[in-house]
């Protein structure tokens, strides 16, 4: 039977390279005894939508970038910027970020109580950064500084909250994640999940020192 | 291109022309035939590159076919090798034989990129003629508008509207900007486009050689009138164009804000227009997005954000500064409208708002080229008088459009 | 509807009976035929019991290749829509001289140019090109599918929304005037009031969204599932192109969605970022669309590349020549595919040493697909060169894209491309490389792996008629095109006064209802195949002689590809199985982990139409309940971690079993 699978049956005359090796053990050809599994692609994967999620922001920036002086005759970053609000506001999503980190380290030692405690408490310093960013938001509009006054506005207000809505959808994913670890506990899908939302998180606030940094820094101190 | 490199490309130009005889005996390929030098320049150049391409596209192609043929399946005469998949030297070949000819053609467009720059002033009228000293290129403002365009003769204090006129073998020096959307501004047989953009001016330098008239046209898409958007450009002797400069002062009207403003509306199949006069610095209202009264010019505003910004108590420059919003002002329908926006039905055969039915529009285009002395012009002149707004309204009798057309 | 205005806005939003086009003719008649059509379709699957298979084996399949045959059949009928545009076009300029204004309005002939870009780009080329790359790769990399299979699902299902959200325009409202990349301010919220732009952004967006995902899962199929033994170096070249082409998708859409997603706010909320007015820009979107426009170029050619690479040495029996310098070819394009945006828009008024920087980096461009056509034409060098189909293909490409690429060049030169900027020339540069090059490679590809997939070739005399059709179809629709552009016409006018230039429309109208018999002949092609598939079987696995592991398998392969993970020595992998001897394994099969099917995919492309057209047509409350649905309905998945199973050793036994009967009967 094996013999069907031989070179003769697959060569029409005329393409048959014409060699003929004889038969050399068939096990160079298979995994015979079902011992390859290919490595787990999560994290390649979520790592790769980071990148794609960073090109947006890339986006948002340049945007920034080139209409950021683009005041209309209308307020500019030193108007408007209310830099030790907004470093509150940093400092709530750093340390959520520190307080995410207790949480994996937590989930290496197996503990589930003080995971749920410590994503707790992240999710509680998110919550502090989005109110703040909202507080903000309401205030500069109620002042005037609306999205549609001037191009700078409009790309403030996208690329700081798109970085908010990312958050916002961050803490939805936290209180998921939570319910799920208190379903089923510490297992190898929620370790996933968890190691997951922890780059999303960890990335959110790369992004965030951007958005200080260009945004909010250089616009009050140029 | 440069005289000294003329040799070569004359050569190649013979060789691109091989191929290509059949077709430009059959048909008037005007951009192989313009009547500008720089659109002769920039023909020579296609021809030139299309010569070095086809070094390299007529051996691959022969190859291909011939290989097609001597290895068919049938011809077992022909060497088979089933395992021979490498060749350094052909390697070396194949990667270095298209990077020679990119050297040349890069070389090529170093070069001719920057001598045809549309911003760069001429430095010949033709081939055999350098630019005589002190010669004062002839100046026009070109402004595209919701399907015509406005040409202002700065130095000539007159204005056209879809009728361009210039003397032969004087360089002129175009400054083009657009009160609406994005266009291209074009006179193939003249030089290359360049785009109109709305509070922003773009450049072109470029001489006409041979008197004639020419298509002109807006390139790229810009809403409902677009296809009708075209005018004609009249290369004339120095005498012919003074007459006409003359005429134009003679028949047209003056041009002033409130007679800008009712052109800038919507219309298309636009007749030849005179303005005799223009009021001091409508050009640069246009340019700076300013025409209308009480707006802020751009220019304004780019000083004040240079500076700064205007701080918190600014909310007035908010409106001063609308532009985008003037069709709905107005209550016509914008460029690109569709159901929800426009008031009329999905896919209705309706004209919108502007736009002239065939029935009643003057043909912009004859069949036949007129002769430059623009008494037919006169005649479009007068049927035009009572401002382009108003005739596609009486004609069609369509609701004004309602309010809600506006996204927002 | 209702006599109070304002409840009527509540409920309908925008939304009135003036937004269907009850007087309109032509799109009545379409109406009819896609709905008789439709209920025709509905009731055969009804009368012949097919929802359930189909529900069950198909829309909530999680099967890398059944997800990409049903890319391929998205992307066919979307074809037909496509090319019904372009008729209608040919038909229009053929006729709309001098006092005959033609049959379509401006504004609605504005609609069709831009659908019809839409279409054939978004809706046509990618879902060809994904649903070739979801059915090849894992079989060519010896996997068992993709890495992320309810991904999978759930990127066709989002591709089959966006088709969907533009066919709806067609009935519902009308689509974007705008031309295929919307242009603002054009496509702002002044300019374009009404829906057409926003069926426009919400199509792309959501198509986009399954593109971007598909992108990542592609890649990390590539990188981490490649059967043991097939490092990089190793990798069918096809394969490689995929991989490009992913990192590409990946890289570029994510600056689509934005620059998208600015304009909806330009839109949506009054912000100025691409208006003339309050300090936008609207040069700043046309730089962006082409960040990701130019790329996308690549992400449509370089699969299309890979197919003609496999075909060309299958066909010649024969190794393919230069396997190295052809996957650094590939990933210099990809390189430097995001340095050339620029050459799109040259007469934006760029100095001019910026523009010649972009003009000779796109020639430079030219050296490495130069490299590729040389390593295909020495390929066939000392070949046996077999003409099927896929082969005929191939050549066709090769004599056809090499003018497109040209052309190209030409138009790269920026005082060149000053004159034919725009203009019709243009138009027939960039169909040359898309019909000739993508197109060709499309189909090519199809009728190479269609036995694959199907388990028996296709009918050989009706493919050769519809590629002839095809090649000399394109050859007369766009030559004159060529002409017309050199002759200063230039593209999207609707009506012409010259009536010198009438004859070359003609001719190219001619061209068009050549490739109508081409499209026709394929169809045909695959109606005569399905009923004489028993004549045209392919028992073996490996019809044409193949050289990757994809013909390693049987055809159609089973749902796990391959019992046993193949282990790989030589790119080449199959070849070098066959010339060394390789023997099928008969015992020792073993249970093997499959992922499940889910219906979360298919729910979700619903839930993303009802939110799109409620947020088109301003039906806020609407889109407010499907968004929520959308969410509710993606963490509810989340909540499934039953999502794996295995297919019992025994039930390998048998299916394996049925191979061996099967080869044995041929013998």
């Amino acid at each position: 039977m094996a013999t069907h699978a031989t070179p003769a049956m697959n060569f029409e005359p005329g393409r048959n390279p014409g060699v003929t090796i004889p038969q050399v053990d068939p096990t160079t050809f298979y995994d015979a005894k079902g011992e390859h599994h290919p490595e787990g692609s999560t994290m390649l994967g979520f790592w790769l939508y980071l990148m794609s999620d960073c090109l947006i922001f890339a986006a948002l920036f340049a945007t920034y970038a080139v209409v950021g002086r683009n005041y209309a005759a209308g307020p500019s970053p030193k108007d408007l910027f209310d830099l030790p609000l907004v470093a509150l506001n940093t400092s709530m999503l750093l340390f959520s970020s520190i307080t995410y980190g207790f949480a994996m380290l937590e989930m290496e030692k197996g503990d589930l109580s003080r995971v749920q405690i410590w994503l707790a408490v992240t999710g509680l310093f998110g919550l502090a950064f989005v109110g703040l960013e909202l507080y903000e938001f309401h205030h500069l509009i109620h002042e005037g500084a609306t999205p549609q006054r001037s191009a700078f506005l409009s790309a403030f207000f996208t690329l700081v909250g798109t970085h908010g809505l990312h958050v916002s959808l961050g803490i939805v994913w936290l209180v998921t994640l939570m319910a799920q670890v208190h379903k089923r506990g510490l297992v190898p899908e929620n370790k996933r999940r968890l190691l997951c939302l922890s780059m999303f998180w960890h990335f959110l606030d790369v992004i965030w020192i951007g958005v200080f940094t260009f945004v909010y820094l250089m616009g009050v101190l140029q | 291109m440069v005289p000294n490199e003329s040799m070569p490309v004359k050569t190649l130009r013979t060789l691109a022309l091989l191929p290509l005889f059949g077709l430009l005996s059959g048909c008037n390929m005007v951009l192989m035939q313009p009547s500008g030098d720089i659109a002769a320049r920039q023909r020579d150049l296609i021809l030139a590159s299309t010569g070095l391409m086809l070094l390299i596209i007529i051996p691959v192609i022969a190859f291909t076919l011939l290989f097609a043929w001597r290895y068919r399946v049938s011809n077992t005469k022909a060497e088979y090798d089933p395992d021979w998949h490498h060749s350094t030297q052909l390697e070396v070949l194949i990667w270095s034989a298209p990077l020679v000819i990119v050297i040349a053609l890069g070389a090529l467009t170093w070069i001719s990129t920057h001598t045809l720059d549309p911003y760069r002033p001429l430095s010949r009228l033709d081939a055999d003629r350098p630019l005589p000293a002190g010669v004062k290129p002839l100046s026009v403002e070109v402004v595209a508008l919701d399907w015509k365009w406005l040409f202002f003769y700065p130095d000539q204090g007159i204005a056209t509207v879809n009728e361009l006129v210039a003397p032969v073998d004087v360089p002129i020096s175009f400054k083009i900007t657009s009160a609406t959307v994005m266009n291209s501004f074009f006179i193939p047989a003249l030089a290359g486009q360049i785009y109109a953009m709305a509070g922003m001016e773009t450049k072109l330098h470029a001489v006409i050689n041979k008197a004639g008239t020419y298509e002109g046209l807006s390139a790229n898409y810009s809403g409902s009138g677009f296809s009708r958007m075209n005018f004609k450009f009249h290369g004339l002797d120095q005498a012919g164009f003074d007459q006409w400069v003359a005429k134009v002062k003679a028949e047209g009207k003056p041009l002033d804000r409130q007679s800008y403003l009712a052109l800038e509306k919507p219309s298309e199949r636009e007749p030849v227009r005179y303005f005799s006069t223009v009021e001091n610095g409508l050009y640069s209202a246009v340019l700076n997005m300013c025409a209308v009264p009480g707006k802020m010019c751009m220019n304004e505003m780019m000083h004040i954000d240079a500076m700064g910004g205007a701080g918190k108590e600014s909310h007035g420059n908010r409106e001063r500064l609308e532009y985008d919003n003037r069709y709905a002002e107005q209550g016509v329908e914008a460029p690109a409208a569709t159901v929800g926006g426009s008031g009329r039905e999905s896919h209705s055969r309706e004209q919108p708002e502007g736009m002239k039915p065939k029935s009643i529009a003057p043909d912009v285009k004859p069949d036949s080229a007129p002769e430059h002395s623009g008494h037919d012009h006169a005649g479009h002149d007068h049927a035009g008088h009572g401002g382009p707004a108003g005739d596609g309204k009486d004609s069609k009798g369509s609701d004004p459009i309602a309010p809600g057309q506006l996204n927002r | 509807m209702f006599s109070n205005p304002d409840l009527q806005k509540l409920l309908f939003g925008r939304l009135t009976l003036d937004a269907v086009p009850l007087h309109e003719p032509i799109l009545l008649i379409t109406f009819a035929m896609v709905g008789l059509g439709g209920v025709a379709v509905l009731g055969a699957l009804t009368y012949f019991r097919l929802w359930g298979p189909l529900w069950r084996d198909w829309f909530t399949s999680v099967d890398h290749k059944k997800i990409g045959i049903m890319y391929i059949v998205l992307a066919l009928v979307m074809l037909l829509r496509g090319f019904a545009d372009a008729l209608m076009m040919r038909a229009q300029q053929a006729m709309a001289f001098g006092p005959n204004e033609g049959y379509l309005p401006p504004h609605h002939y504005d609609q069709i140019f831009t659908a019809h870009g839409v279409i054939m780009i978004f809706f046509v080329a990618m879902p060809l090109v994904t649903g070739l790359m979801n059915f090849v790769v894992p079989l060519q990399i010896g996997a068992r599918d993709v890495a992320f299979p309810f991904l999978n699902n759930f990127s066709f299902w989002m591709t089959v929304s966006g088709a969907v959200t533009v066919m709806a325009s067609l009935f519902v409202g009308e689509f974007a005037r705008t031309g295929w990349l919307a242009y603002p301010p054009l496509s702002g919220p002044a300019m374009s009031p009404g829906v057409g732009v926003d069926y426009y952004i919400w199509a792309l967006q959501i198509a986009g969204i399954g593109t971007l995902l598909s992108g990542i899962n592609l890649i990390a199929t590539i990188v981490k599932m490649r059967a043991p033994g097939m490092t990089m170096m190793k990798m069918p070249v096809f394969t490689w192109t995929a991989l490009c082409t992913n990192i590409l998708i990946v890289a570029a859409f994510p600056i689509l969605t934005a620059v998208l997603a600015l304009l909806s706010l330009d839109r949506y909320v009054g912000t100025h970022f691409f208006s003339n007015d309050l300090g936008g820009n609207p040069m700043m979107y046309v730089n962006l669309v082409w960040i990701w426009g130019h790329p996308e170029v690549y992400i449509l050619i370089l699969p299309a590349f890979g197919v003609f690479s496999e075909i060309v040495s299958t066909f010649s029996s024969k190794r393919l020549f230069g396997y190295a310098s052809m996957v650094y070819a590939t990933v210099v394009i990809t390189i430097l595919s995001y340095l050339v945006w620029l050459h799109h828009f040259f007469t934006m008024g760029s100095g001019s040493s910026v523009n010649s920087f972009f003009g000779i980096t796109t020639m430079i461009i030219s050296i490495p697909t130069g490299a590729k056509i040389f390593n295909w034409l020495f390929t066939m060098y000392k070949g046996r060169i077999r003409f099927e189909v896929p082969m005929l293909w191939t050549v066709g490409f090769m004599v056809t894209f090499v003018i497109g690429g040209m052309t190209g060049v030409l138009l790269a030169v920026p005082p060149a491309d000053f004159v034919l900027h725009n203009s019709l020339f243009l138009i027939a540069h960039f169909h040359n490389v898309i019909i000739g090059g993508v197109l060709f490679g499309m189909l090519a590809g199809i009728t190479y792996w269609f036995p694959k997939a199907f388990g028996f070739k296709l009918d050989d005399f009706w493919g050769k008629v519809s590629f002839w059709f095809w090649l000399t179809g394109f050859w007369v629709a766009f030559m004159p095109l060529y002409v017309l552009g050199l002759m200063g016409v230039t593209r999207r006018v609707q009506h012409f006064d010259d009536p010198s230039l009438q004859i070359w429309f003609i001719i190219a109208a001619f061209g068009a209802v050549l490739i109508l018999c081409g499209i026709a002949s394929f169809a045909i092609t695959l109606v005569v195949s399905v009923l004489r598939r028993e004549q045209l079987r392919d028992t073996t696995g490996d019809p044409w002689g193949g050289r990757t592991l994809e013909w390693a398998t049987s055809s159609p392969p089973p749902d796990y590809n391959f019992a046993f993970t193949p282990v790989i020595h030589d790119h080449d992998a199959w070849w070098d199985m066959k010339k060394r001897g390789y023997a099928r394994p008969m015992q020792g099969f073993q249970a093997i982990h499959m992922p499940k099917s889910t219906a979360a995919g298919i729910i979700l492309g619903v839930l993303s139409i009802v939110f799109a057209f409620a947020m088109i047509w301003y039906i806020w409350w609407l889109a407010a309940f499907s968004f929520a649905a959308i969410a509710v309905v993606a963490i509810g998945h989340t909540f499934n971690y039953n999502r794996d199973f295995y297919i019992p050793a025994d039930e390998v036994v048998r299916t394996e079993g049925q191979r061996t009967a099967l080869l044995a009967e041929r013998v």
